[in-house]
């Protein structure tokens, strides 16, 4: 059963055209980076992965069955730049958050919950920010805390949207090292402004811009690329030209 | 103030005030709470002003006018809450509009209500020395079930104030909890009504919530230093305007405002502070 598997699937908001013939499988164990200029539709096709929108046409099947149906089998790292980081709350509650499900079960967490809470947070690297204030985290911080509570959930896929968007590059390094390690559990697709960058750590990069198309990291090339985004763009890889700079 | 104690140990209308503080300033703790993190203090002052259209109506037909603030409140909030939820830019355009057009009801109402008149003032900014023990009831049985509802599903109602789309991801029916948030709010408008009025009704709801958000780290907390600042409020208040016998929703809302800028201020030096 794969992932996710699209085909001819079109999707328009408010009588405009978002995304147009979209084709696109994702196998199982796959790092999929999904890339493209502003506007061309990524987060929109996360959106109907995670059944939060619905095709105008087309089909669309994760693990198999309609998104509404195997949503709770994907853990959502969302976009932290929209997030109120100002709401009273500790990390280990928002990553408890990843234990609610639909049953509206009454009264506080269970003691399995709390143990995958922590499990959650060892796998992104938390637990000793456990007890911090959301407010007091740094952006990387506050990314992993995202992944973890996307952990909690006991995912077999991971989807992020725009995980380093507005860190700094050490640390985006850093979490890139991260997903790397998880990708050895699960499934990833990530959506990422980055084009060279996340070539280094995906194993395929499909470019959306209404359209899309998909290649492998090796053909990633500069035509490819000029091709979706209309203009010539340079693979530039940030990291091998930047000053590293100190570790979070 | 001596005065005070003393014609509170020896006068009824007096601790009925006070049971009525009491009983008020937990519902405004735990509702104001998520009002204020919500931010939905312009939704809840909506569903207050068009409580008066609901006591209007009750005056008119004869009924309790606190069990027609109740339907009114329940309906503006259920009004509200499925309009913003299917067009969210029209909101605020609604609350405007259901916010005044529920008062204009309620005048009208009152108009036409013969020997009723002075009841409005009372409404308007309430009389917490005329609190009835039928009052001291309901408001105990409202602020029961608001503390049983928010305890059994206080990890839900977290979340979907939180982030609501990552809840309804995980299956939660994030709509509907949005909907019941509401309906709770709208309830704990009309407990606060009898204590300050409707029109002074969304600072005792958001002035307490806030102070306490500025200094504690979890919902949990916020809500338990809400509710003991509103309790210092509303008998605080009560107590100062007894001597000068000045209007107590007034005095209460001054004291909780006075309270809110000095914590602001507080609060501002101390991050910068931190900062310098």
């Amino acid at each position: 059963m794969k992932p996710v598997e699209i085909s001819k699937l079109h999707f328009s908001y408010g009588g405009l055209p978002v995304l147009e013939d979209v084709n696109l499988e994702v196998g199982e164990g796959e790092f999929l980076g999904l890339v493209g200029p502003n506007g061309g539709g990524k987060s929109t096709l996360l959106k109907l992965v995670l059944g939060l929108l619905a095709p105008d046409s087309g089909k669309l099947r994760v693990f198999g069955e309609n998104p509404k149906k195997s949503r709770r089998r994907i853990g959502y790292v969302p976009q932290f730049s929209e997030f109120r980081r100002d709401f009273p709350i500790s990390v280990h509650d928002v990553v408890l958050m990843g234990r609610l499900s639909g049953r509206m079960r009454p009264g506080p967490y269970s003691a399995a919950d709390r143990r995958a809470a922590v499990t959650a947070m060892k796998g992104s690297r938390v637990l000793d920010l456990k007890d911090r204030r959301l407010a007091e985290l740094s952006g990387g911080q506050l990314q992993r805390v995202l992944i973890a509570r996307a952990l909690a959930t006991n995912p077999d896929m991971l989807l992020l949207d725009e995980p380093t968007a507005s860190i700094d590059s050490s640390i985006e390094e850093s979490i890139f090292e991260l997903l790397r390690d998880l990708n050895k559990r699960m499934t990833i697709m990530l959506v990422s402004h980055d084009v060279g960058f996340i070539s280094r750590y995906v194993t395929r990069v499909a470019c959306l811009n209404r359209g899309l198309v998909c290649h492998s990291t090796s053909e990633l090339s500069a035509k490819g690329l000029e091709d979706i985004y209309g203009s010539p763009v340079q693979l530039i890889d940030h990291h091998s030209h930047l000053p590293t700079e100190a570790p979070e | 103030m001596m005065e005070f104690v003393r014609a509170l140990g020896s006068q009824p209308f007096l601790q009925y005030a006070f049971a009525a503080g009491l009983l008020a300033s937990l519902g405004c703790g735990v509702m104001g709470t998520f009002v204020v993190v919500r931010r939905i203090a312009f939704l809840a002052g909506g569903i207050a002003h068009a409580v008066l259209g609901g006591m209007g109506l009750a005056l008119y037909l004869g009924v309790s006018p606190l069990g027609g603030a109740l339907v009114a409140a329940v309906a503006a909030a259920l009004i509200i809450g499925i309009v913003s939820l299917r067009a969210r830019e029209h909101e605020d355009t609604l609350i405007g509009a259901i916010w005044a057009v529920g008062m204009a009801l309620g005048v009208v109402f009152i108009s036409q209500t013969p020997g009723y008149n002075s009841e409005l003032m009372s409404y308007l900014f309430g009389n917490i020395l005329m609190v009835t023990s039928g009052d001291l009831l309901l408001m105990a049985v409202l602020d029961l079930f608001l503390l049983i509802t928010v305890g059994l599903f206080f990890r839900q109602l977290q979340a979907v104030t939180f982030d609501e789309e990552f809840s309804r991801l995980r299956g939660l029916p994030a709509d509907l909890l949005y909907l019941f948030l509401l309906v709770l709010a709208a309830l704990t408008v009309v407990l606060l009504i009898r204590v300050v009025g409707l029109i002074l009704v969304i600072a005792l709801l958001t002035l307490p919530a806030a102070v306490a958000g500025q200094w504690t780290g979890s919902l949990g907390r916020m809500m338990g230093v809400a509710s003991i600042l509103g309790a210092v409020f509303t008998t605080g208040g009560l107590a100062l305007s007894y001597g000068p016998d000045l209007p107590a929703g007034a005095t209460i809302i001054l004291l909780a405002g006075s309270v809110f800028i000095v914590s602001t201020i507080f609060k501002s030096r101390r991050i910068r502070g931190r900062r310098s």
